[in-house]
């Protein structure tokens, strides 16, 4: 556990820090300023791996993260409440299904549309900016298509990297 | 039976509803905390260690994102050059001709020098992180803090106009709120007929970035293509008067509104912005070089660090 946490807690804030970062670099590849979500990446295969827990715990950090990491100016908790409940959602996912390929990217695609819908709504109920309907309904198809694109680059990686993180933990 | 075991449904449950409250502790926190929130202290913690690793990531990743500039073929560079050639034709055949503009300019310029209004100085930055879309909201992290002189409300520009203003700032990175934000709010001016209105963003990036402007006198009508510059409030904060925003490619106006809107497209290029200025007080210290309308300001030998 020791070891498990501080590597974890790396790789979160690095999602963090290359979804804001990178994808500015090579502008050409964010369309329309909408870029991949890391974090989200993340935290469903913590989902997919190791379980609802896991998941959710690593949903409030990145999320937390990326309220909190500089060019964000919204209120603080919302990318939280998302990431928790797309972490719990990929978590039960795993209970259900296999470890098909096909199933992981319909589990980012479903955790791209919950997290997106709910920090969306979260910002629409707060008037934090007060975000159109339109503006939503258009981006939120983009961000999905995006992750779910990224997913088989990303996510087998990430899956690894979790399951070889499993065993210290089972020893303790 | 370690506490994040995953096979048991009940503890899942009760982590999960732990942690939404926690959520919603915190959102409420901040929400009714306004300026005075509780997490401003995090906030700023987390961001004087994660904006020098932005900082860092994006100065690593550069070189990277020029690589496709190398492999353009000989047959486009040259279709630049002759596009660049006809075009500095152009220019220097536009300069000759208004030669007497020129020197009326300059003088209104030696007159203008005594006011506050050329005695603006600039912190030159580096973008270094832009927020995801997903967010909704359009901000941009420089890599310019307090330690370089920038504090919240002031104004950020490029050699193409406008940018948007600085809503924190950390020790060594800042938050630029961009002014295609739909928040943003900036006080224009009609380049032609002088009349004031108020800008804001429609949240859109790229080539269809658009602004909204609106005109406080309500018989006043903007023209197409007539520029529109900031209008400038007290002291210079938010943002300071005279810097260009965009042209106005639209105009409509219902009976039943009090004020005429009209489109105006950006200058700036919102989606590759890279070099910007801080507009800062002159004789503002700054561990970097200032450039102001007499020259540049070295930086401290002491302090000075990666800009020139």
């Amino acid at each position: 556990m020791s070891v498990t946490r501080p590597v974890v807690l790396a790789v979160v804030v690095a999602a963090v820090v290359l979804q804001v970062s990178v994808f500015h670099a090579f502008s050409a590849l964010s369309y329309d300023g909408v870029v991949p979500n890391l974090a989200l990446l993340v935290v469903v295969a913590a989902g997919l791996v190791r379980g609802p827990e896991l998941a959710a715990l690593l949903g409030f950090v990145g999320g937390l993260a990326i309220d909190l990491a500089p060019p964000a100016d919204h209120i603080a908790g919302r990318w939280a409440l998302a990431l928790v409940v797309a972490g719990y959602l990929a978590g039960r996912v795993r209970q259900d299904s296999g470890a098909s390929p096909l199933a992981a990217m319909a589990t980012v695609g479903a955790c791209s549309f919950v997290a997106t819908s709910v920090f969306a709504f979260s910002g629409m109920l707060l008037h934090d900016p007060a975000i159109p309907v339109g503006e939503a309904l258009r981006v939120i198809p983009v961000a999905i298509g995006y992750d779910v694109l990224l997913t088989p680059f990303v996510l087998p990686l990430l899956m690894r990297l979790f399951r070889r993180l499993r065993p210290h933990e089972v020893a303790y | 039976m370690p506490p994040t075991s995953c096979g048991r449904r009940r503890p899942s449950r009760a982590v999960l509803v732990l942690l939404l409250l926690a959520c919603f502790t915190l959102i409420t926190l901040d929400a009714r905390g306004g300026d005075a929130s509780p997490l401003g202290p995090v906030r700023s913690a987390v961001g004087n260690v994660l904006g020098p690793v932005e900082t860092g990531t994006a100065s690593a990743v550069r070189p990277f994102a020029a690589v496709p500039d190398h492999f353009r073929t000989t047959d486009g560079l040259r279709r630049d050059v002759a596009a660049l050639r006809a075009e500095n034709t152009r220019l220097r055949n536009r300069l000759a001709g208004t030669a007497l503009d020129r020197n009326r300019a300059a003088e209104l310029d030696g007159l203008l020098a005594s006011s506050r209004s050329t005695g603006y100085s600039l912190v030159p930055a580096r973008v270094v992180a832009m927020g995801p879309a997903q967010s909704f909201s359009r901000t941009v992290t420089i890599d310019a803090g307090t330690t370089s002189g920038v504090h919240a409300d002031m104004t950020v520009l490029d050699s193409d106009g406008l940018v948007g203003r600085v809503v924190h700032a950390y020790r060594s990175t800042s938050t630029v709120l961009l002014v295609v934000d739909q928040e943003s709010v900036v006080g224009g001016r009609l380049g032609s007929s002088m009349e004031v209105g108020f800008v804001r963003g429609r949240g859109r990036l790229g080539s269809r970035a658009t602004l909204e402007l609106e005109l406080v006198d309500p018989s006043a009508t903007a023209a197409r293509g007539d520029t529109l510059v900031t209008w400038g409030s007290r002291n210079g904060a938010p943002y300071v008067a005279g810097v260009p925003i965009g042209r106005v490619t639209a105009v409509s106006a219902t009976p039943r509104q009090q004020s005429t809107q009209a489109v105006i497209t950006p200058f700036v290029d919102f989606t590759s912005l890279d070099l910007v200025g801080v507009v800062v007080d002159k004789g503002t210290r700054s561990d970097r070089a200032v450039i102001s309308a007499g020259g540049v300001t070295r930086a401290p030998v002491s302090t000075s660090k990666e800009h020139r």
